[in-house]
């Protein structure tokens, strides 16, 4: 079987041990949440830790507070925790969808909110094993050791572009988009201090260094807007199997409506689509109701962002025309259509799973 | 025992059967629900190795040195092996002995392995793995079936047939040519079936000994243990009666492990040459290196029919993308053109398949092993055919069913079939008549049917020799115990075992120990392949427990003074029929039996019946029954994006007779599973990359995330109706179940989408993509349809013409000799 390569294991209890920590041991050190991403990347080499810093044990990553118009979720709570918690509200209902459809149950039972925020970013070229690299040659996201690459041609190559200087490797989270969509901000802790930054700062425009948070920070807390009368949100998932699969493309919906359906404000954040959750604008919904007229019309607008590229599963021309009946579908269910009128599609998309 | 022994639908108690019939849960589920089961990977044997093979990064090479001095130097290291330790070839088919443990001078796909390690534990073997320097002079690669049939250089095996196409062959029966020019009509059709791989939960492992007196031990997850039997005789030069090898239950195999694989024979030449147990367990994407799997096959038919819409003739070519090696691939290219004349009546058939040597991974059978792929064409032709003629689909069906207790045009004996039941059960439950054609835009039926053989009528090798044997050993503690070569792979062999003996005995089937596929006690079962074991080992079971009953009969007759005639097994007692408080308990009959006879043993063995078929290339196709499966199909599909949802599945299978209903619907449900797999999403498919920048040709995603299949929770609602009609040639009239259901899946959904949106994907997998791309076709009034243009140029031989039976052909070629039937004599090297 594949193994993980050696390392050491810290388990603090607390905040200012982890960040002590990782103060200490710089990026060598790797933080360990539920270890659903990280545990098959070290079998497969695409991480090789020194250290890795569990944080298990930190209670206080597992608390959940409200106040100031936000509901604080500690980033240790496993998504099974988040998903029907009893604090969310009707509005923040995106953010259980997307928890609800992050891989299996037995995933989501291990996996955490912040490690699926942190989570890294994907490429079937960088997904693979160690063994499987080398038969192509490595790339710039998970370059072998020295010596090993077979050309000196392809050393720190994208193989999705080879053309390209960056990486292409695709954000794969389900909550960030929601979250975003939600207007959700996030605390990273250092032992420089405390900030708190809105959640779409969190990400950053490259497959390799797709965050902004610091290798010694750590992201303790995520903070929800806690949205009030005639909000409403959603969260659609592209995916070959309902059951399990990362998204290749999602479409995360926040909506305020008025009388009579008026749309006063509007908030769409795309997931899978780029290497970071893109959000887009959404002036051209406000100030009326979402008839089918501007429903297909700013589809067609919205969908302009998404670049997908031959890196994930599916190929890239179909994602980008589903792409438009995505994000038409998020502002049907939003708007209240039936699941009769939203069809098949649907079906897949929004549908939450059967909780255990 | 005889050829041709007429076996009795009814053995002992007919109708008041207390075992066969009743739904069971398998005698080996317990020990699988909670964790007891022992597979290969489970055992831990004293002073244990282990072994990691490292394999080649190129899909084609020449290795022009191996370097191992620093990988001997590492930790823990305790051998390092090459090709140059393995210089004897192996390979399932006696054609095709083209693989070695360790690669000689080519490697020829990525992962076929080099050289492998031997140390105290896997890390440090893999270590030193890493440590060895390869030096390879790249090759350029053959990537396709079609580079291959025009790219002779450089060539992949010497023995091919000719450049890089490893087999052609042709058979025709009945002039086509003829028969085509006169029909109302011709439809002519280019399908592709996309490889695919069977994905069992269980990767393959071996554990080898050595023990004290220098005889060795392998066990392994293998489907077929005999088989690997002989390739280790003959690969590692090592007398066969000291070879023992032990199939642990398989964690599924579903074709996958019925090949000798190179890790197999590495752990057993490790062993020999240290003295110390060796194992080997290999990761996921090893598994999908070893494939065997699905070929994808290109496909042209060419079917003519009356203005009725019965067939006249077909003219089927297939070409094969084989991958690196022979694995089955002759039999997989016969098996491509054998079935096609089962289920329909086809009055003059032509045949011309196929297969190419390619740098990928080596093809082999799947579950449905070489017919799927033509049944996907065959069954989608025929909805085009219903719908070009305003057919029916199901009347146009119907009207040309095979007659049971028939001869096909290719010499196939048709035994009981009931596909007219199975069809009628389908269309009724999906209300197909009243809905099919009439669903509102988005929503749509499709039908389908297949057919598949009950266990080859030929064995891999040459031998007049039974294809199973069962040996029973009773004793005076009342004990039996039922001794077979059979190998559980999941589908319930295990149970069928224990079922037929216990129901023979009048026993429990917990009560039956069972002892199977371990080649020094058990009595050879040729494996878990071809949908073999329930028909060829129950009838061994049947023969030995009637011998067994026959014994203690006649002593328990002597003792209770009744006629043996008159004694019933049933309830564990033996008793009078006509005074039921007259017996015994079936402990004391048994210590009456071996009072009377001594020592009690018995021994049963099947071999399946001669086929008329004598014409070369008739050895594929031939079974003593065959079992009919149909489906109806019922998606929904997203005419903006071509998304597809499968909802609901009716399957009706002519099982002949369920001797456990429970182990059936399970077998039934999980071909749906896997067809639906192949139907929707699952392909073998190979990544390439800028040739100036890399020569990589390597699986797009060998990992259990990304190769798609469905999981339990994709599953729509399934109706599965068993079709009881008893066949004579099976035990208690039971028939195959294991691979059969699976056919129709695939061409099924392919109807449906049709029915749903008015497209044709004549492809699989029947993809998001592809539905749509031909949606956007047919809104731009092209032909509504994806899937191949053409097939491609082939210089076929002349067929070898045999006779179809109603034109006065006697199964033999009018312009070839007859297959010869002693060449092969087996000779251990």
């Amino acid at each position: 079987m594949m193994r993980a390569p050696s390392f050491a294991y810290r388990a603090p209890r607390s905040v200012a041990e982890v960040v002590e920590i990782l103060a200490g041991e710089g990026p060598q050190a790797r933080l360990l949440a539920g270890g659903t991403d990280l545990v098959p990347n070290l079998k497969r080499r695409q991480q090789v830790p020194v250290t890795l810093v569990a944080l298990r044990r930190v209670e206080a990553l597992k608390e959940v507070t409200s106040g100031g118009g936000f509901l604080t979720l500690g980033a240790g709570l496993t998504l099974s925790q988040v998903v029907g918690h009893r604090d969310l509200s009707p509005g923040q209902r995106a953010l259980e969808v997307a928890a609800s459809k992050v891989a299996t149950p037995h995933i989501r039972n291990m996996g955490t909110i912040g490690g699926n925020l942190c989570l890294d970013t994907r490429c079937n070229y960088y997904n693979q094993n160690y063994e499987w690299r080398q038969a192509i040659d490595f790339c710039k996201k998970a370059p072998g050791p020295e010596g090993t690459a077979k050309t000196e041609v392809t050393t720190g190559i994208c193989w999705v572009a080879p053309s390209s200087p960056r990486c292409w490797a695709v954000s794969s989270t389900d909550t960030a988009p929601a979250l975003v969509a939600l207007g959700a901000e996030v605390t990273l802790v250092s032992t420089q201090g405390e900030r708190r930054i809105p959640l779409s700062e969190l990400y950053f425009d490259d497959g390799m260094a797709y965050l902004t948070k610091r290798p010694d920070e750590l992201l303790t807390a995520v903070h929800v807007p806690i949205l009030g009368e005639g909000w409403k949100s959603t969260y659609w998932k592209l995916r070959r199997r309902g059951s399990f699969d990362f998204p290749v493309l999602s479409v995360a919906a926040a909506i305020k409506f008025g009388p009579q359906g008026v749309v006063l404000e509007a908030r769409m954040t795309l997931g899978a689509v780029q290497s970071y959750p893109v959000s887009v604008p959404t002036d051209a919904l406000l100030g009326q109701p979402l008839s089918d007229e501007v429903i297909a019309t700013f589809a067609a607008a919205a969908s302009r962002p998404a670049r997908p590229l031959d890196n994930t599963d599916y190929n890239l021309s179909w994602r980008k025309k589903v792409c438009t009946a995505y994000i038409a579908g998020a502002l049907k269910e939003l708007r209240g259509d039936s699941p009769e009128q939203l069809g098949v599609l649907a079906r897949t998309a929004a549908r939450l799973p059967v909780l255990s | 025992m005889s050829d041709e022994i007429e076996r009795s639908v009814d053995p002992p108690n007919a109708g008041t059967w207390n075992v066969v019939g009743k739904p069971r849960r398998r005698v080996d589920g317990r020990a699988k629900v909670t964790g007891q089961t022992k597979f290969a990977d489970d055992l831990v044997l004293p002073n244990m190795l282990f072994c990691r093979l490292l394999r080649s990064p190129f899909p084609f090479a020449r290795i022009k040195s191996i370097e191992t001095t620093k990988a001997e130097g590492m930790p823990g290291v305790k051998l390092v092996l090459t090709g140059k330790d393995t210089p004897v070839t192996y390979g399932i088919l006696p054609v095709s002995q083209d693989e070695h443990p360790l690669a000689q001078e080519l490697v020829r796909h990525v992962g076929d392995p080099v050289a492998a390690v031997i140390a105290t534990c896997e890390e440090e073997a893999q270590a030193a793995c890493e440590a060895i320097e390869v030096d390879y002079e790249v090759l350029t690669t053959i990537s396709t079936a079609e580079q291959a049939i025009t790219t002779p250089e450089p060539q992949l095996h010497a023995y091919a047939q000719e450049g890089n196409v490893h087999k052609r062959v042709a058979l025709q029966f009945g002039d086509v040519d003829e028969a085509l020019e006169n029909s109302a009509h011709v439809f002519e059709d280019v399908f592709f079936y996309e490889g695919n791989t069977h994905l069992p939960i269980e990767q393959h492992a071996s554990l080898a000994e050595v023990d004290k007196d220098g005889n060795l031990t392998i066990w392994s997850s293998t489907q077929t243990p005999h088989y690997l039997h002989r390739a280790i005789a003959r690969a590692l030069e090592f007398e066969p009666h000291r070879i023992r090898v032990i199939a642990t239950p398989n964690g599924g195999g579903f074709g996958g492990k019925s090949d000798p694989f190179n890790h197999e024979l590495v752990v057993c030449k490790a062993a020999l040459v240290l003295g110390r147990p060796i194992k080997i367990t290999l990761n996921r994407e090893e598994v999908f290196y070893c494939h065997r799997g699905r070929h994808p096959v290109q496909m042209k038919f060419r079917t003519g029919v009356d203005a009725d819409g019965k067939i006249t003739a077909m003219d089927l070519e297939t070409l094969l993308d084989g991958g690196a090696y022979g694995s089955y691939g002759v039999a997989s290219t016969f098996y491509t053109g054998a079935l096609q004349t089962v289920t329909y009546k086809i009055p003059r058939y032509r045949f011309r398949g196929c297969r190419a040597f390619t740098n990928k991974p080596a093809c082999g059978p799947k579950r449905g092993h070489g017919t799927v792929q033509p049944r996907f064409g065959q069954e989608i032709q025929l909805d085009k055919i219903a719908v070009a003629l305003n057919k029916s689909p199901v009347d146009l069906r119907l009207n040309m069913l095979v007659e049971p207790d028939s001869l096909t045009a290719n010499f196939l004996t048709v035994g009981t079939i009931a596909l007219k039941e199975c069809i009628e059960k389908v269309v009724t439950g999906s209300g197909f008549r009243e809905r099919w054609g009439n669903l509102p835009e988005g929503r749509g039926l499709g039908l389908a049917c297949s057919s598949y053989i009950c266990g080859a009528g030929l064995p891999i090798y040459w031998n007049k020799l039974p294809h199973s044997g069962v040996q029973l050993r009773l004793d005076r503690m009342g004990s039996v115990t039922a001794f077979c070569g059979a190998t559980e792979i999941g589908q319930g062999s295990d149970d069928v075992l224990a079922l037929l003996v216990a129901e023979v005995l009048g026993l429990d089937p917990q009560d039956i120990h069972l002892r199977t596929g371990a080649t020094d006690i058990t009595p050879v079962d040729l494996g878990s392949y071809s949908s073999r074991v329930t028909l060829m080992m129950g009838h061994a079971a049947i023969e030995a427990a009637q011998r067994a009953r026959a014994l203690i009969a006649e002593a328990v007759a002597l003792k209770l003074e009744v006629p043996k005639g008159r004694l019933v097994f049933a309830g564990r007692r033996v008793f009078d029929s006509q005074d039921p408080e007259v017996g015994m308990t079936f402990r004391e009959a048994v210590v009456e039996g071996e009072t009377l006879h001594g020592t009690l043993g018995t021994t049963g063995s099947y071999r399946p019946p001669r086929s008329p078929a004598r014409f070369r290339g008739g050895g594929v196709g031939p079974s003593p029954a065959y079992s009919y499966s149909a489906t109806v199909v019922e998606v929904e599909v997203d005419p903006d994006t071509g998304w597809i949802a499968v909802d609901k599945i009716w399957i009706a299978h002519d099982i002949g007779r369920s001797l456990n209903p429970t182990l059936v619907r399970g077998q039934v449900e999980g071909s749906v599973y896997m067809g639906l797999g192949e139907a929707l999403m699952e392909e073998s498919i190979f990544r390439r990359l800028p040739g100036k920048l890399s020569p990589a040709l390597v699986h797009k995603f060998p990992s259990m995330l990304e190769y798609k299949s469905p999981t339990s929770l994709d599953m729509p609602e399934i109706v599965t109706y068993l079709i009881e009609e008893p066949d004579p040639k099976g035990p208690f009239g039971a028939k195959e179940v294991g691979q059969g259901p699976l056919l129709p899946i695939m061409p099924g959904v392919a109807n449906a989408v049709y029915d749903a949106v008015g497209v044709r994907v004549d492809e699989n997998p029947i993809t998001p993509e592809k539905i749509l791309k031909a949606l956007e076709a047919k809104r731009k009034g092209k032909e509504p349809r994806y899937g191949p243009k053409s097939f491609p140029e082939i210089p076929w031989e002349d067929p070898f013409c045999v006779s179809p039976p109603w034109e006065g052909g006697d199964g033999t070629a009018d312009n070839a000799p007859q297959r010869k039937r002693a060449a092969t004599k087996e000779v251990y090297r």
